[in-house]
């Protein structure tokens, strides 16, 4: 796991040998470090489900927000360093806002992944800037349905129907993958979010978490929000009842 | 390149007066839906009342052009309050002092938006009507009209206006002064439209139209009390 890149890894604007630009695999160990964020794609909306490792017992509950409304229409899930995650939701507001201006449409979800993610690989190219330490999972729903993109460090979008970044992405996806997205509401989208995060925490490592979640879906009229508070503590406790019997299974 | 002199513009296509009334439960606005070229009735259908977020209303009259930009700026203001999330939203005071503050900040520029804004809403049961001139000079009053309004309606909301009226109370002293200003302002037409924002909503009509009599002793000799007139 663990490469040492000695003399090719002090600028993002030197190859390795071997063809690697180190700086960018060392920003995306930051995001490997944070809290998982999974995402799912489901056939009404896409959910998003973010697990906040909390620092410190004094903090406000529901402060230090992950998820971030982009437009109307779409929002941001982020891991990794959160003030260069701060940075990337201002780039998109401005770019959807930009673009609405602009066009007078709402920001297609692919233009507004491809734009984050030339903003991103932007700050790999120049050597007096140093990349992004967040990966964002955006969610989003346009005239071409519900759609999910994840955006790395080194500049690239990829769609996805379901994604996970973040500590217990290996986990989690494993867990994405049993699950059939295709014929899920977003209803039980959340749930089963809310399982997959409270499954992958590691009880042993990280002291107590916090999750938030949101969802754009025809529920919320097509507009991203954070998930009702009722559905919300549902969804907590299935996952948390979920937990208690997997361990009475040992 | 180098910043561009402008002067007073003119306006080119206008809409007439505005109304606007508190009322019980909140805020009735009015106008027509007409938008002048000049002395032609050019646009039948202008829709001169928008909401604004969930609790204000706003009604303009003057260059319609400036007041798209107008609500363009709102509604990218509204968004961006909107995304913050926080349980908070901008309420129609916080909307008043940005009009003010943009409608102020155009004419110091010599460059205004020509519009005269009614301004209304209800947030936690506080109730707002208010004005903002393109000149930046902003009120807010129990009853408030521009334009034509201001001579042919506020003398008949002074002297008809009460504290605490109904809907229905409301909707009857508005379309009164709108049937006057139909009848005596050539800019406006027998086309209608009413906003009404409470707690529990906003809802603009669609366009209604109200019954004229031009049977009535003033228009049968329309030009007797004028002196020197032809």
């Amino acid at each position: 796991m663990s490469t040492i890149g000695t003399g090719y890894d002090l600028s993002v604007t030197t190859f390795s040998p071997d063809g690697r630009v180190f700086q960018i695999e060392y920003a995306t160990k930051a995001v490997d470090n944070s809290g998982t964020v999974v995402g799912v794609r489901c056939k009404d909306g896409v959910v998003l489900g973010v697990e906040k490792l909390i620092s410190s017992k004094m903090l406000l509950e529901g402060s230090n927000r992950r998820i971030h409304a982009i437009n109307r229409h779409a929002g941001m899930a982020l891991a990794g360093l959160a003030a260069d995650g701060r940075q990337i939701v201002t780039r998109a507001r401005t770019e959807a806002a930009n673009y609405l201006s602009f066009y007078g449409e709402d920001v297609p979800i692919k233009e507004l992944s491809n734009r984050v993610a030339h903003y991103s690989h932007l700050c790999t190219l120049y050597w007096w800037l140093r990349p992004f330490g967040s990966s964002s999972i955006i969610g989003g729903y346009d005239i071409d349905g519900p759609q999910l993109y994840t955006i790395d460090p080194s500049g690239v979008a990829y769609r996805y129907y379901g994604a996970a970044i973040g500590k217990g992405r290996q986990a989690a996806k494993t867990e994405i993958e049993k699950l059939r997205l295709a014929q899920m509401t977003c209803r039980e989208g959340v749930m089963a979010v809310a399982k997959i995060i409270y499954g992958v925490h590691d009880e042993s490592k990280d002291k107590s978490f916090e999750l938030e979640m949101s969802w754009v879906c025809d529920e919320s009229k097509r507009e991203h929000q954070r998930i009702p508070s009722d559905l919300l503590m549902e969804a907590k406790a299935m996952a948390r009842d979920a937990q208690e019997d997997d361990l009475d299974a040992f | 390149m180098g910043s561009v002199v402008r002067c007073d513009r003119y306006p080119y296509v206008t809409g007439s007066s505005v109304l606007g009334i508190k009322y019980k439960d909140g805020i009735l606005l009015a106008s027509d839906t007409a938008g002048c070229y000049g002395s032609t009735v050019r646009y039948k259908s202008v829709e001169r009342l928008k909401r604004i977020g969930d609790n204000t209303i706003l009604g303009a009259s003057g260059e319609i052009s400036d007041f798209q930009a107008i609500t363009n700026l709102l509604d990218e203001l509204i968004t961006e309050d909107w995304m913050w999330d926080d349980g908070n939203k901008l309420g129609p005071f916080e909307i008043h002092n940005y009009l003010n503050r943009v409608m102020y900040n155009r004419r110091n520029k010599f460059d205004p938006l020509w519009n005269s804004l009614v301004l209304g809403g209800i947030k936690k049961g506080k109730k707002y009507l208010g004005m903002v001139s393109m000149i930046g000079v902003h009120f807010q009053d129990n009853h408030v009209a521009t334009g034509f309004g201001n001579h042919l309606a506020r003398p008949i909301f002074r002297d008809e206006w009460k504290e605490d009226m109904t809907l229905e109370e409301g909707v009857k002293l508005l379309e009164k002064c709108l049937l006057v200003l139909f009848y005596r302002d050539r800019s406006a037409i027998n086309k209608f439209q009413m906003a009404n924002v409470t707690e529990g909503g906003i809802t603009i009509t669609e366009p209604f139209a109200l019954k004229v009599n031009w049977e009535l002793e003033a228009f049968r000799n329309p030009t007797k009390g004028a002196e020197g007139s032809w």
